[in-house]
């Protein structure tokens, strides 16, 4: 059911074309952050305002929507912004990733491989890659236009200098089709192989930074490295407790005062799923079981 | 204003466009994909989906340009009427229709600067007829390559030795579209 | 056992029907009214509208007691009421000159035409407690002055003539709209006043205190002051002139600068100006003080690296709603980025004690 005192999917029209003009001039241009004229949104500016407008100038009426935040649907701003859109556009929505034609997500890619025809609209709070080296606009803008990446690759060798290693572990920069350097979201860095040549469309939008940025689907994306230091996807060195999947991101949770921690999915929908056809983590009950509590 | 210029644009523009702009992000986003583009039903010369691309994405905030044959009045009304879109020369167009033929020179159009590659046209390139045949095409949105008829394929090979400037193409014919962003290689198969 | 903590929607229900009961506060108490807040809370009003750029004192009223008096809050609320309004045209730009002034002080001249009128401030204040207030606000009426309807000059008019003070030349340009294009750098004096005008309070106060204080100094005299309502009119295409469609508030300040001259410019004095909603006038004031710094490079000065004087660092941090939003956004959860974090560090310290160890 729409509330029907506001435009399907809550933005006027004009504001659709305008977002919808900018996320085409993204995808010619992959990895180019296409200034925009955010709107105000119902919701703060940090919480999700340019992956809402995104997805609402993609949003269509047949659309099944999956939100989430952390990998998981059931987090507090996942179940808002969900909930925004079923007011405000009507449309389905899903927790199960190969049920869903759009994905809006914080910091997360979801386990299960993506799609031809699916979107992941990805939520950005800072999308300039070069913005915590050089804060000024006007600088960075120069920088991407004359392919000046050196001072990222200085901060990358400072780390190896350092700490041996690149001490970057999530907002990883990455280059795509070899020309521009972006911001993948503070996404893991476990999460960034997933990037480069997916079958789904991949939008980025940051609304109080005013930007909209994409990667096509079948697009390189190259997490920067060095020969000597090649780019390593990491997570911890467990598997997950409820459903014992070994390849998928942990969230560590700790379950008492006495240093008792245990490691379960991020992603609430694989975890799940798994959990479903049978598979059983060192602490994991069966499905039905847990569901009950 | 002539009377039909009042006529065919969009019924339910928020759920058509929605269609529509879906339509138009899936062929840009996948060169040599074909994909219906309705909703409109504009004035000849103008074809179904390029109306539909017009609505879905012109307002007053964007100039077009008509080229050639699709320059008459009752376009210009239609457009006026509907998007309300500035018309004006190639060389201030955000928005260019027209066939291949009358869009030429292409070099007029906006192909973006250095600093803001997105400001640049783009063109709605009308087609007798769109097939996946004849131009091979590889790149950004595309698994190995696809094929599209293009007009020709030297302006687009020199289109896409100014990525990242440049313009950007939909081809429209009838009910059908494909797209064809500036990051497309493209060669004789 | 463990089980993944879920129920998120019902805990955002409960927290907004708690929030809705706290908002109400000890019902034995008499509820707020929206005039009453309107005309008793009027300066809380004019800020809200300031920031919230949209001139209406009723909604302005209804989202300060929705937001519980915070002010922040409630000019995000006006702000996302007004994105979803529709652009019915533009007004006329207004006269100022013509406003029917209930202050005006020049701090330049002792008299000048026009007078200077005091009207109703703060200034004078002793600020001590009033405590017949707490008890009953009821105040007998303020004696009244013939009403003079002529028109109040500008004291920068008077410079003007005399060549003393740099000429603002008009133009018939539309000046860009910051809330439907993005920010580009760098930006016109158009754009600029426009961000500022919507600016936090403090912000812009801070930045101008600070030029005070000698970071960016501009050497600034309040050439003068003015408060009161102008007329809003709007061209009529239909009928081929302007009609009145209202009349608003407003503050507006114009500050008088030093300038030492150029090889193209003789001596003479620099403006900085202000223009905001309802009665605001640290607003107005600290506006023209923080438009003057951000002058520097037109007006061919050095940059010092004040940062009032820097134009991406004001205006990409002036304005509160986004920066709530962003800061406070932090409070949301990060579980994923931490953890890649955690991991991170446990690897470098194990690195480090077992090279540690190795060396001993």
């Amino acid at each position: 059911m729409t509330e029907h005192s506001y435009n399907f999917a809550y933005l006027d029209e004009q504001t659709k074309r305008m977002i919808r003009r900018a996320i085409l001039k993204g995808v010619a241009v992959p990895g180019y952050q296409v200034p925009f004229a955010s709107r105000e949104m119902p919701m703060p500016y940090g919480w999700g305002t340019g992956g809402v407008q995104v997805t609402a100038a993609c949003l269509t009426p047949d659309d099944t929507l999956k939100v989430i935040d952390q990998g998981a649907d059931d987090t507090t701003n996942a179940v808002s912004i969900r909930k925004f859109f079923q007011r405000t556009a009507g449309v389905a929505v899903t927790e199960a990733t190969t049920e869903a034609s759009i994905i809006q997500t914080r910091h997360r890619i979801p386990e299960t491989a993506l799609s031809a025809g699916q979107i992941l609209v990805y939520q950005v709070p800072i999308p300039e890659p070069l913005r915590f080296l050089e804060p000024r606009e006007t600088e960075t803008r120069k920088m991407h236009e004359l392919e000046e990446y050196g001072l990222m690759h200085v901060k990358l060798y400072e780390d190896i200098a350092r700490h041996g290693t690149i001490a970057t572990a999530y907002a990883y920069p990455v280059k795509v089709e070899g020309r521009y350097v972006m911001d993948p979201s503070p996404i893991p860095k476990f999460d960034n192989p997933k990037l480069s040549n997916s079958p789904a469309l991949q939008l980025f939008g940051a609304g109080r930074e005013q930007r909209i940025y994409a990667v096509p689907p079948f697009t390189t994306v190259v997490s920067l490295d060095f020969d000597d230091h090649p780019f390593q996807p990491t997570k911890a060195p467990h598997d997950c407790d409820l459903c014992g999947a070994s390849e998928s991101y942990l969230d560590e949770v700790i379950t008492d005062d006495q240093g008792g921690r245990m490691f379960v999915c991020s992603d609430t929908d694989f975890c799940q799923t798994r959990r479903a056809s049978g598979h059983i983590g060192a602490l994991g009950v069966p499905v039905s079981e847990g569901d009950a509590a | 204003m002539t009377p039909e210029a009042l006529l065919g644009g969009f019924s339910d523009a928020p759920t058509q466009s929605s269609f529509a702009f879906r339509a138009a992000l899936e062929i840009l986003s996948r060169p040599g994909e074909i994909r219906a583009l309705t909703g409109a039903t504009p004035p000849a010369p103008l074809s179904i989906a390029a109306g539909a691309l017009l609505l879905t994405l012109c307002d007053g905030t964007t100039p077009v340009h008509l080229a050639g044959a699709h320059d008459c009045a009752v376009l210009r009304d239609w457009i006026t009427f509907h998007c309300g879109a500035p018309l004006v020369s190639a060389e201030q167009a955000t928005f260019a229709v027209g066939t291949w033929h009358e869009l030429h020179p292409v070099t007029r159009f906006a192909i973006g600067q250095p600093d803001y590659p997105d400001r640049s046209a783009t063109l709605i390139v009308e087609m007798a007829d769109l097939q996946q045949s004849d131009a091979r095409l590889i790149g950004p949105g595309i698994a190995g390559f696809t094929l599209l008829s293009l007009p020709e394929l030297a302006a687009f090979q020199a289109n896409r030795a100014l990525f990242p400037l440049g313009f950007d193409c939909f081809f429209t014919s009838g009910t059908r579209a494909a797209g064809l962003p500036r990051s497309t290689f493209v060669e004789a198969c | 056992m463990y089980v993944a903590v879920k129920g998120g929607e019902k805990a955002i229900d409960n927290a907004h029907a708690w929030l809705a009961e706290e908002r109400r506060g000890d019902v034995t108490v008499a509820e707020l009214s929206l005039p009453q807040i309107r005309e008793q809370l009027a300066l809380a009003v004019n800020r809200v509208m300031a920031e919230g750029s949209l001139y209406d004192p009723d909604l302005a009223a209804l989202a300060i007691k929705q937001a519980r008096g915070d002010l922040i809050e409630a000019i995000f609320l006006i702000r996302a009421y007004r994105t979803t309004l529709p652009r019915l045209g533009a007004s006329c730009p207004v006269d100022t000159a013509r406003m029917a002034v209930v202050r005006r002080i020049s701090a330049t001249f002792k008299d000048l035409p026009g007078g200077q009128v005091l009207g109703p401030t703060f200034d004078y204040t002793h600020r001590l407690l009033d405590f017949k207030l707490a008890a009953e606000g009821e105040v007998p009426a303020a004696a009244m002055a013939p009403t003079d309807l002529a028109d109040v000059p500008h004291v920068t008019e008077f410079l003007n003539r005399d060549g003393m003070i740099e000429v603002e030349p008009g133009g018939n340009a539309t000046p860009p709209d910051l809330t439907r294009e993005p920010m580009e750098l760098p930006a016109s004096r158009a754009l600029r006043l426009q961000a500022i005008a919507r600016g936090d309070e403090g912000f812009i106060l801070s930045m101008a205190y600070s030029t005070q204080r000698g970071y960016g100094r501009t050497h600034a005299f309040v050439g003068e002051l003015r408060i009161g309502t102008v007329a809003v009119e709007m061209d009529i295409p239909e009928l081929g002139f302007a009609v009145e469609i209202g009349e608003m508030e407003l503050t507006e300040c114009e500050t008088v600068n030093q300038f030492k001259g150029s090889k193209t410019e003789p001596p003479q004095f620099t403006r900085g100006y202000g223009l905001v909603f309802g009665q605001t006038e640290r607003k107005a004031i600290a506006m023209s003080l923080v438009d003057r710094a951000l002058r520097w490079a037109e007006l061919g000065e050095d940059f010092t690296g004040a940062p009032a004087q820097d134009e991406e660092f004001v205006l990409m941090h002036a304005d509160n709603v986004q920066a709530t939003g962003f800061l406070e956004h932090i409070k949301l959860p990060h579980y994923v980025d931490f953890q890649s974090e955690l991991e991170l560090v446990r690897r470098l310290r194990s690195e480090a004690l077992a090279a540690q160890e190795a060396a001993e």
